[in-house]
C-alpha cells in the first residue's frame, strides 16, 4: 500500500513553476491550474473513460446474458441475485489484491473488478424491466403469431428500456467513482492524478471535480439516449 | 364506420374466404385429478358466423376458445380450421391466419396505432405499401380519422378507441377466422353498446368465421348466430341459434343462465315485420265515408286510419267522425308509429310508454303496412312457444 502510495507520489513530485506562495501552501491556485490543465484532462481522464466505458459494456452484457438466462429458467433468478450481490460487497482495493496473482497488475484487473460491481445493478433493472412488461401485450403478442424470439426483441426488450436505461445511468456514475481507485490495481486514471499529490488543494479538487464533470455528462448523456428511444413514455392522454 | 369504406374485394385486400371450425370432442385437462377445463367440447362452427361461447366463470369458455390458436394445447380431441388439424401447424404461423383480440387489448405500449395495426401484415412479409394502404383502410373501417390517430400511442387513445384499434389489429391481414376474448368486456355500457353495433355492422362485410366469448347472456343473444353455452366443467350444455336457445332451453341450468325474463329478450330478437299485423281500414280524405263505415264492421281494429295521398298515416279517426257523407280531412287522433325494421321488444315499449292500444307499423317509405297491438305481441309470444315445443332441440 505504502509502495504503491509512494510510487503514484513520483509521478507529481514536480508541481513545477506557479505562483509560488500558493503552490507553497498547498493551496487552491487558479493559474496554476490554468497552466497544468493537461494533467487533467490529458492521458489520466483518457483513462478514466476507458476504464468506465470498457467495465460498463462488459457488465451489461454478462448482465444481459444472466437476465435471459434467467427468464428460461426461473429458478436461476434468485442464486444469480445473489452472488452478483455478494460480488458488489467486496470492497474494491481488496477485490484488486486478491486478483493479483491471476491477473496481475494493470488494466484487466481494475476491469474485472470494476464489471464485477456493475452486475447487480443491471441485472436486477433489466430483470425488473422485462417484469413489469404488461401481460396482455405478451398474451396480445403471442396470440398474434410473434415467436418467444421475436416477442423479447420486439416488444419486451422495448418496453424494458426505461428500467435497464436507468440500471445503466446509476452503473455508470458508480463505475466513474469507483474507478478512482483503479490505480491501486495499476490502471492509472483519474484516482492516479488525485493521489499523487493528496495534500494539494488544487491537484485533488481539480482531479476530482473532473471525475464529477465526467459522470454528470455520462449521465446526461444515457438520458439523452433514454428520451430518445422512448419517445412513447412522454406521450401523455390528450 | 361507414360501410361504404369497408369492403373492397379489389382493394389492397381481397377478404379471404372465412373458415369453417369444427371442434371434435375438445378437451383440456389440467389436472388429472380434478374435473376437466374442456370435457370433449364437440361443435361445429359453419364459415361467416359468430358463435358465441358463454357461461359462468369455470365453464372453460375462454380456455375453449385459446384451444384454437394453440395458446393452450389440447388433452386430447381435434379442432379443424377448414378441415385441418391444428395441431398440424406450428402455432405462431397458425396464430398469424387466426385474429385476435382480448379484453385487455394488449396493444403494444412502445408503438403508434398505424404500428400495431401493421403488426400481423409485417410478420407475414407483407410490402410496406401495402401494409400502409392497409392501415388507412382499417382507420377509416373503424371511424378513426388516419391524419390525426395514426402517429398517437396507446395512452393517448381513449377506451373506446383502444378497443377499436385492438379489433382493427385483430383483422389486419384478413384472417379467416377471429377468436375475440370479451373483447367488449372493459369499457362502459354505452360505448359497448356502439362498439357491438358497429362489429355487427363490420362483420356483415366481411364476414369472418368468430368465435367469441362473453358471461354475459344478452351480449351472447345480441353478437351470436349460434350460441355454446357452457356449463362448469367445461361441458356443452347447448349449441343453437340464440331464438332457439330462448324458446327451447335444453335443461334447467340453460333455462336459468338465459333468465326468467327469456321471453322478453327474444321479443328484441324478433323484427315487427315478423308479426302478422292487424289490418285497419286506410280512408282518405273527401272519399265516401260508407264504404269507410263498411270496411269498418269488418276489420279488427275499431277505428280506421286516415291516409294522405301517398298512404302515409296521418291520424285516427272514430267511427263518429266518419257519420257524414265523406271522410274528413281530419285532424284525427295522433298516431303511434313504428318502423317495420323495429324489435318487438322497442315496439312494445313504446305501446306502453305512450299508454296507447295500437301502433302504426310503417315501411322504410312512412307508408302503412298494418297495426300492432299488446294483444298481437303475446299471441305472437304463444305460437313462437308452440312452435319451439315441436321444433328438434340441437
Amino acid at each position: 500500500m505504502t509502495a504503491i502510495l509512494a510510487q503514484a507520489e513520483g509521478f507529481f513530485r514536480d508541481r513545477g513553476t506557479g505562483d509560488g506562495s500558493c503552490v507553497e501552501r498547498n493551496g487552491f491556485c487558479p493559474s496554476w491550474i490554468a497552466d497544468n490543465l493537461d494533467r487533467y484532462v490529458g492521458r489520466p481522464l483518457l483513462e478514466h473513460v476507458e476504464l468506465v466505458v470498457v467495465s460498463v459494456t462488459a457488465g451489461f452484457a454478462i448482465a444481459f446474458a444472466l437476465a435471459l438466462l434467467a427468464r428460461r429458467r426461473r429458478w436461476l433468478a434468485a442464486p444469480i441475485g445473489q452472488v452478483t450481490a455478494v460480488l458488489y460487497t467486496i470492497p474494491s482495493i481488496a477485490a484488486f489484491f486478491l486478483l493479483l496473482p491471476f491477473t496481475g497488475r494493470g488494466f484487466l484487473t481494475a476491469v474485472i473488478a470494476l464489471t464485477a460491481y456493475t452486475l447487480v445493478i443491471l441485472f436486477r433493472n433489466i430483470m425488473t424491466g422485462l417484469d413489469n412488461v404488461p401481460a396482455e401485450a405478451r398474451d396480445a403478442g403471442l396470440g398474434m403469431g410473434l415467436t418467444p424470439r421475436q416477442l423479447l426483441w420486439r416488444v419486451e426488450l422495448p418496453l424494458a428500456v426505461p428500467e435497464i436505461m436507468a440500471g445503466l445511468r446509476i452503473a455508470t456514475t458508480t463505475t466513474v467513482g469507483l474507478a478512482t481507485l483503479a490505480f491501486f490495481a495499476g490502471a492509472g486514471g483519474l484516482g492516479e492524478t488525485i493521489y499523487a499529490d493528496l495534500r494539494f488543494k488544487s491537484n485533488v479538487v481539480m482531479a476530482g471535480g473532473v471525475a464529477v464533470l465526467l459522470a454528470v455528462l455520462a449521465d446526461a448523456l444515457l438520458l439523452g439516449i433514454q428520451r430518445l428511444s422512448t419517445p412513447w413514455t412522454r406521450a401523455v392522454a390528450r | 364506420m361507414t360501410a361504404s369504406a369497408t369492403a373492397h374485394p379489389e382493394g389492397p385486400s381481397a377478404f379471404p374466404q372465412a373458415a369453417a371450425l369444427s371442434f371434435r370432442e375438445a378437451t383440456k385437462v389440467y389436472d388429472p385429478a380434478a374435473e376437466p377445463a374442456v370435457d370433449r367440447l364437440s361443435l361445429e362452427v359453419p364459415a361467416g358466423e359468430i358463435c358465441v361461447l358463454v357461461g359462468p366463470s369455470g365453464s372453460g369458455k375462454t380456455t375453449a376458445m385459446r384451444l384454437v390458436n394453440r395458446m393452450i394445447e389440447l388433452t386430447s380431441g381435434d379442432i379443424l380450421l377448414d378441415g385441418v388439424s391444428v395441431r398440424e401447424r406450428e402455432p405462431a404461423e397458425l396464430r398469424r391466419h387466426i385474429g385476435y383480440a382480448i379484453q385487455q387489448i394488449g396493444l403494444f405500449p412502445h408503438r403508434t396505432v398505424a404500428e400495431n395495426i401493421a403488426t400481423v401484415p409485417r410478420l407475414l412479409g407483407w410490402p410496406e405499401d401495402r401494409i400502409r394502404a392497409r392501415v388507412e383502410e382499417l382507420l377509416a373501417i373503424i371511424d378513426l380519422d388516419p391524419e390525426e390517430m395514426r402517429h398517437r400511442y396507446p395512452a393517448q387513445l381513449s377506451g373506446g378507441q383502444r378497443q377499436r384499434v385492438g379489433v382493427a389489429r385483430a383483422i389486419a391481414a384478413d384472417p379467416p377466422l377471429l377468436l375475440m376474448d370479451e373483447p367488449f368486456g372493459a369499457i362502459d355500457p354505452i360505448t359497448r353498446e356502439r362498439l357491438q353495433n358497429e362489429f355487427l355492422r363490420l362483420q356483415r362485410e366481411i364476414r369472418k368465421t368468430v368465435v367469441f366469448v362473453t358471461h354475459d347472456i344478452d351480449e351472447a343473444i345480441k353478437m351470436g348466430d349460434r350460441i355454446a353455452v357452457l356449463r362448469a366443467g367445461g361441458v356443452l350444455a347447448q349449441y343453437a341459434p340464440p331464438e332457439q336457445l330462448l324458446l327451447a332451453p335444453a335443461d334447467d341450468f340453460v333455462a336459468d343462465f338465459v333468465g326468467a325474463d327469456r321471453g322478453l329478450k327474444r321479443l328484441a330478437l324478433e323484427r315487427v315485420r315478423d308479426v302478422r299485423l292487424w289490418h285497419a281500414p286506410a280512408v282518405r280524405a273527401g272519399a265516401p265515408a260508407a264504404a269507410a263505415r263498411d270496411e269498418l264492421e269488418r276489420a279488427e281494429v275499431g277505428y280506421a286510419l286516415l291516409v294522405d295521398d301517398a298512404g302515409r298515416p296521418r291520424g285516427w279517426l272514430a267511427p263518429a267522425d266518419l257519420g257524414g257523407d265523406a271522410v274528413p280531412a281530419g285532424p284525427g287522433s295522433p298516431v303511434l308509429l313504428i318502423d317495420r325494421a323495429d324489435t318487438v321488444r322497442d315496439a312494445l315499449s313504446r305501446l306502453l310508454q305512450e299508454e296507447v292500444a295500437y301502433g302504426v307499423v310503417v315501411d322504410d317509405d312512412g307508408v302503412l303496412d298494418g297495426v300492432l297491438s299488446i294483444e298481437l305481441i303475446e299471441d305472437f309470444l304463444r305460437a313462437e312457444g308452440r312452435r319451439a315445443a315441436e321444433a328438434p332441440v340441437r
